[in-house]
């Protein structure tokens, strides 16, 4: 099993209660940016990572996001050079570009070469449709979103392994002239892996190319029904799908003590965490959800994705005059995050106290990559590292051993996709449901 | 109220699409187009007008049933389609009546071919970029931030009809279906052309009415100035304490702006 590590790099010094009022940490004013403190931040980060390559881990983890303290990967390519030159060993797993944002699929083509040039091959490259926020921030027309993802890639693999140059004449993208002299260091191109939460079109597509898909944080029930939605389409692609198909992260914070882990723990719940990513109106803009998944929406008032539902979606606009009760809210986030720590979606505590839920989690979902998502909030340096060098010495030994013990491979030890069924043999188990635990409601 | 006008829907083919016509009143033609939020139904303010024209009312494709139609792509390719289904059916030379969006749309067509239209009438238009204010970012909130920055006056009688009450699971899945295609092709930039201004000052003398409520918050009156620089002819009316929905707002107002200017 690959183990990875993964920081969505926070800005750590926003005041807690200007994200709580702004109810989301999208459009946060950027007069709450300090230089100097981004500066400490970004070489921060990259230190950290070159730390947990020391440690042991096998990969480090990069995503990107805009307009957002909650990750200062605004531009990942960046980040991932610089990694691709500091580091020896680890793979550079990026989840991911969000291609239709960025929308300049032969400019990616050419940094993302050029990165796994420098890292003498090490780069694993993941595309994302991006957040519905990030529609907003790049002006990138939601409505195409699905399409300009599907041309994006396929032309960057058109860039990578068609010899030059050749003109393109796309939908979306036009090009006279496609010949990149920076190709890519693995052949025929890097390995892929595609994160999500779990929208069943990204699952399906991922199958039909036999990328590993990585759920981020998705509850155990439903990510293993959409593991099957995956199998289920890899055998009509005639091959059976495995562990080296699937990842997994999950937000850790390890400390010496439970009740350390816990305090600084609520990191994750800063501001609200991750549910407040982004107001309803920008986590999903008119046109970026399928058709099939509005009908979904408008059937289930009270379901939720994203954290938006209909109903959310119904809301008139924020009174920003309203009065706030800031403890109020931060005690209901604290109820929520004791919560998920009971449904496994989030893992606190020492070392002792996680193995065995990370054991449960491998047991029923065997993905063969496993990340470890970094603390949020305003945790400092020296607990962040404190994580990581338990989970190194600790945990990783730990479950690498269980992972080996029930045959957990990576992508990087068996090749997505190579296992191949033969016509009309039913596929093999690829979650095993029996060892889901009790969920609260 | 007059007695309600018995309506009909046609489908006609333009080309390989299916375009669901609503149809109502007697008398000459009159086009409507109607706005981003789609057909709302037939209205008092269809119901006056239909005593003395035959109101044609196309639904926009990927609006109600009419299917969306993946190469129009901009305001000007949905301004040549509609142009194509009045040229075909022997509806040019009509007057027209284009609300937001759907002035934009017939914006573009008058820019291309002004002999389309005997008179135009553009409410609350879009299409053009403000000389002063911003077209209110409506896709950037949320459908009932949307409707409601629609109507200034939410005691009109039609209001309620049309927006009022819980939003059904169709209704819901209708606008989200209306802001998509909106999105997708008036995203960028924002439900405005740029290239529209230096050709509407060639549409000669076509008789253009604007029509705006004074507390329009879609459409700033920097859209009407626009409207005003660019197009030869025009006359203005600002209708007070209306918002973007003048027809339902203050329907006495709205019908004698019309009324006058078609009649005239």
């Amino acid at each position: 099993m690959h183990v990875a590590y993964f920081t969505e790099r926070p800005y750590r010094w926003v005041p807690e209660d200007v994200v709580i009022r702004n109810k989301a940490f999208f459009a946060v004013p950027n007069t709450y940016f300090d230089h100097v403190r981004g500066a400490d931040d970004y070489n921060y980060y990259l230190d950290e990572y070159v730390y947990a390559e020391e440690l042991g881990f096998d990969g480090v983890a990069l995503n990107e996001h805009h307009g957002n303290p909650f990750c200062m990967g605004n531009v990942m390519n960046v980040e991932a050079s610089i990694l691709a030159r500091i580091t020896n060993r680890v793979k550079i797993i990026l989840i991911g570009n969000p291609l239709p944002v960025i929308k300049h699929p032969l400019r990616m083509a050419e940094e993302l070469a050029t990165i796994d040039l420098i890292s003498r091959g090490r780069l694993v490259t993941g595309w994302v449709r991006g957040a519905g926020s990030e529609q907003f921030f790049n002006n990138a027309n939601p409505a195409y979103n699905r399409e300009m993802f599907e041309e994006a890639h396929d032309f960057i693999i058109q860039a990578w392994t068609r010899p030059g140059p050749w003109r393109y004449e796309g939908k979306h993208f036009h090009y006279r002239h496609v010949n990149p002299w920076a190709l890519p260091y693995q052949k025929p191109h890097p390995p892929m892996i595609i994160p999500g939460v779990l929208s069943p079109e990204t699952v399906k597509w991922s199958a039909e190319h036999s990328y590993p898909y990585i759920g981020l944080g998705t509850s155990l029930g439903p990510t293993a029904d959409l593991w099957d939605y995956y199998a289920d389409t890899a055998a009509e692609m005639g091959y059976q799908a495995g562990p080296e198909n699937f990842g997994y992260l999950i937000p850790t914070f390890v400390a010496d003590t439970d009740e350390k882990a816990q305090e600084l723990g609520k990191g994750f719940i800063y501001g609200g965490g991750q549910t407040v990513f982004s107001a309803p109106q920008y986590t999903l803009p008119p046109g970026y959800n399928s058709k099939d998944a509005i009908r979904r929406l408008s059937k289930q008032p009270g379901g939720s994705w994203l954290g938006v539902n209909r109903n959310k979606l119904m809301q008139a606009a924020i009174d920003d005059d309203a009065p706030i009760d800031y403890e109020q809210i931060r005690a209901r986030a604290e109820g929520q995050l004791r919560k998920s720590q009971r449904n496994y979606l989030t893992l606190l505590g020492s070392p002792d106290t996680i193995i065995d839920k990370v054991k449960t989690m491998l047991t029923v979902l065997r993905p063969g990559t496993f990340v470890f998502f970094g603390p949020q909030g305003p945790v400092p340096n020296e607990d962040r590292l404190r994580n990581l060098e338990l989970l190194a010495k600790y945990v990783m030994p730990e479950i690498k051993a269980y992972a080996e013990e029930i045959g957990l491979r990576s992508p990087f030890e068996t090749p997505p996709g190579d296992l191949k069924l033969r016509t009309g043999e039913a596929r093999g188990a690829v979650v095993d449901r029996s060892a889901v635990p009790t969920m609260e409601g | 109220m007059a007695v309600t006008v018995a309506t009909r829907e046609d489908v006609i083919q333009v080309g390989e699409v299916p375009v669901t016509v609503v149809r109502g009143g007697e008398g000459p033609p009159l086009v409507v187009f109607h706005d981003e939020l789609g057909y709302p139904g037939w209205m008092t303010w269809n119901n006056e007008l239909a005593s003395r024209y035959e109101l044609i009312i196309p639904q926009q494709p990927a609006y109600g049933k009419t299917p969306k139609v993946d190469w129009i792509r901009s305001y000007r390719d949905l301004g040549g389609f509609y142009a194509r289904l009045m040229r075909e059916q022997g509806w040019a030379g009509a007057p027209v009546i284009g609300f937001s969006a759907g002035a934009f749309a017939a914006a573009e067509i008058a820019a291309g071919c002004p002999s389309m239209f005997s008179k135009m009438v553009l409410v609350g238009p879009l299409g053009l970029r403000p000389t002063e204010g911003e077209i209110f970012d409506f896709l950037a909130v949320t459908i009932r931030t949307h409707v409601a920055a629609t109507v200034s006056n939410v005691e009109a009688p039609e209001y309620g009809q049309m927006y009022g009450g819980e939003m059904t699971p169709i209704q819901f899945e209708l606008f989200e279906d209306a802001r998509a295609e909106t999105a997708r092709i008036g995203w960028e930039p924002f439900m405005f052309n740029d290239s529209l201004p230096h050709l509407l000052g060639g549409v000669g003398d076509l008789p253009t009415l604007l029509v705006r409520g004074s507390d329009d918050l879609i459409a700033p009156q920097g859209c009407i100035t626009a409207y005003e620089a660019a197009v030869p002819n025009t006359t203005s009316v600002s209708i007070a304490g209306a918002g973007h929905r003048p027809e339902i707002e203050d329907l006495a107002a709205f019908l004698s702006a019309v009324n006058a200017f078609l009649g005239a």
